[in-house]
């Protein structure tokens, strides 16, 4: 794979580490600890919202996260090595 | 069947699995030894990596934990969970492209520097007996409570079960029978879970039932009527936080990333095939994990309600059975300090003094009995809690062994030892580690969750910012890593020293440093080891074409550049 091709593969794969670290950042930190006064305000069911982030949401968003990185680079990974066997590259 | 017979009945059950499976996977080679030769699919090793993962402290302690913290347990739950994110973006893939046995390979190799290799191997030794030590009080205490054998012999049986099946079976054995441990604790778990939540809320999923109404017909809500028993009672409510914003900020970040620098959990990304099953197999294993994790407030809740409903004002002469035996491990204690043979159980808000210290330990062990039910389930309570016992406990072993054998005397002292005489030593070591955690587990340093906290921040502290940096960062150099490692573990253990030990009369907000708890200080050591590791490198030498060459390798999946073969 070119010079070219590398980094643009590894472009790729870092602007999907920003947006879903800062999801990471904004359910975690952000619901579960800066906000969750706030956000208990809302209610569902016997929960808080704050405290059901904290407690229970936060690791539902983790799972997904994950799983939609592993989609992603996958995705990714297909492309890049699609266009290895071009002529040139 | 009593409940001493079931609890033999479940826990030799359980042991005779483990070794069937070990017995079935034996390890040949030291690449078996080490990773199970790298064959390990990503469910497999999923199930394998939240077994070693969820340790005595998650099974046993945490939920109890929560249910005396309230809304602050959230710490461990985020916290513990919130790592594996870092792990499958920032680390898993890298570490798989980059092959080899251990995360002092990595450093090692990366850092081209036998002294950046030795230094990660006495952090990999520090922060495993830290860890270790937990596991095997967490194994007494389930022996001593319910197989009548004192805490000491039950960490003796601990010991030698695990010898079995470590020494011979290194990772390969480990990992299946970490699965079959997986199996056992997670199911050990939801079944006492889902019949309380059953008998509370009507609900039979506990994540929803927390959040439901009473099965009483009142319509209130479990947490409303939580938090009116707590208040009532002189205690803070149950859904309010008691910790200060910065402080739950950083004890969440010292876990997190301590999760994402334990060598033991680590090391298993080495075992799949491809990097693409790295990125997948910590997906199945966060999967996994959460089953374990959301449940865990769930049951925090109901053992509080069921606690605080319970006990306040009960005569002591009338408490249910499971009282008096906790109470005769020393786990439970009442004084009667007003004489009125009653029992007092208030918080620091009320008038009336409080008569009973609970450990916070029990809660998971005596929630089944306190909720009344089969004597089969609280023996299953009992092979879980040591299923998860000794599943972190082998995974931890390993990583001593193979510090000692593969890093130290392969890598560093006797390059030429031949693959036989390796094995031997890994399988020595493994032993001899068994028995200084042994050691640790009849004489502990403290209370099972908080001695495993520490090692979260000596993690976090030590090993993440050097990984991240090698992977992320081509110009951090051999320097930066030493001088950042040294630091940040340096930094961190002291302060942990000086308030824990030296100065414990002093460990409260007013002398912490920016009211950082030592709990939460690794946040502060990683910042550290970040700073230190990014000035050295950049006013030393960049490392040589060689290195940057290797880093802009294992940036790439394997199809594009193949994978590092297996061989050592």
């Amino acid at each position: 794979m070119s010079r070219d091709r590398r980094h643009a593969y590894w472009r790729t794969n870092l602007r999907y580490l920003a947006v879903l670290l800062f999801i990471w950042f904004a359910v975690s930190f952000g619901c579960g600890i800066l906000f969750v006064e706030q956000l208990d305000q809302i209610r569902i069911g016997g929960f808080g919202l704050g405290f059901w982030f904290a407690q229970q949401g936060s690791i539902y968003c983790f799972v997904l996260l994950i799983l939609a990185y592993v989609w992603l680079m996958n995705r990714a990974d297909k492309k890049f090595e699609s266009r290895k066997q071009e002529p040139g590259v | 069947m009593n409940v001493q017979a079931w609890t033999f009945v479940m826990v030799a059950f359980s042991f005779a699995l483990y070794i069937g499976v070990a017995i079935w996977a034996r390890a040949g080679s030291t690449g078996e030894f080490y990773v199970a030769g790298g064959k390990v699919s990503p469910l497999t090793n999923g199930l394998a990596t939240a077994a070693d993962w969820m340790s005595a402290a998650s099974f046993i302690s945490m939920a109890g934990i929560i249910s005396f913290m309230g809304r602050d347990g959230s710490v461990y739950l985020m916290g513990w969970t919130g790592g594996y994110v870092l792990l499958a973006l920032l680390l898993a893939p890298y570490l798989r492209k980059f092959g080899k046995y251990t995360v002092p390979d990595f450093v090692g190799d990366r850092y081209y520097s036998q002294i950046a290799r030795v230094v990660a191997v006495v952090c990999a030794i520090f922060v495993s007996f830290t860890y270790v030590a937990g596991q095997m009080r967490g194994v007494g205490i389930v022996f001593s409570r319910f197989l009548d054998v004192g805490i000491n012999e039950g960490v003796l049986i601990g010991m030698a079960i695990v010898f079995f099946y470590a020494v011979l079976g290194g990772m390969k054995g480990i990992t299946y029978t970490q699965v079959a441990q997986y199996c056992v604790l997670i199911f050990a778990f939801m079944v006492p879970a889902i019949y309380i939540s059953i008998m509370i809320t009507g609900q039979p999923v506990p994540q929803l039932g927390f959040g439901s109404t009473l099965a009483d017909g009142s319509g209130v809500y479990l947490l409303e009527r939580l938090d009116g028993l707590s208040q009532q009672l002189g205690f803070a409510a149950y859904t309010a936080g008691g910790k200060s914003t910065q402080d739950l900020f950083f004890i969440t970040a010292a876990l997190m990333v301590g999760t994402a620098g334990l060598p033991h959990v680590l090391v298993r990304f080495y075992t799949v095939p491809k990097v693409s099953g790295a990125r997948s197999s910590a997906g199945w294993a966060l999967l996994f994990i959460a089953l374990l994790y959301t449940t865990a407030p769930a049951v925090a809740a109901f053992a509080r309600t069921n606690l605080l409903s319970v006990i306040p004002e009960i005569a002591y002469t009338d408490v249910p059975e499971w009282f008096s035996k906790w109470e005769s491990t020393g786990l439970i204690r009442f004084d009667d300090k007003n004489g009125d043979g009653h029992i007092q159980y208030t918080g620091p808000a009320s008038d009336v003094e409080n008569e009973l210290t609970i450990d916070r330990d029990i809660m998971v062990l005596a929630n089944p009995e306190i909720a009344q039910l089969p004597a089969w389930v609280v023996g299953l309570v009992a092979a879980g809690g040591l299923a998860a016992a000794l599943s972190t406990a082998a995974g931890l072993l390993l990583v001593i062994s193979s510090a000692v054998a593969h890093d130290l005397l392969k890598r560093t002292f006797r390059p030429n030892i031949t693959d036989k005489g390796e094995l031997l030593v890994a399988r020595i070591a493994a032993g001899l580690a068994v028995c200084v955690a042994g050691y640790f587990g009849i004489n502990p340093p403290g209370f099972v969750a908080q001695v495993v906290a520490f090692a979260f921040g000596l993690a976090a502290a030590s090993f993440f910012p050097v990984i991240l940096l090698g992977i992320f960062w081509k110009r951090a150099n051999d320097r930066g890593a030493i001088a950042g490692m040294i630091s940040g573990i340096g930094f961190t253990a002291g302060y942990i020293v000086y308030f824990k030990f030296m100065n414990p009369e002093l460990n409260s907000a007013a002398h912490w440093l920016f009211g950082i708890s030592p709990e939460g200080i690794g946040t502060f050591g990683m910042m550290i080891n970040f700073a230190v590791a990014i000035s050295v490198s950049l006013l030393t030498p960049p490392p040589p074409a060689a290195v940057q060459e290797l880093v802009e390798e294992i940036r790439l999946p394997d199809h594009i550049g193949p994978a590092h073969e297996l061989s050592a």
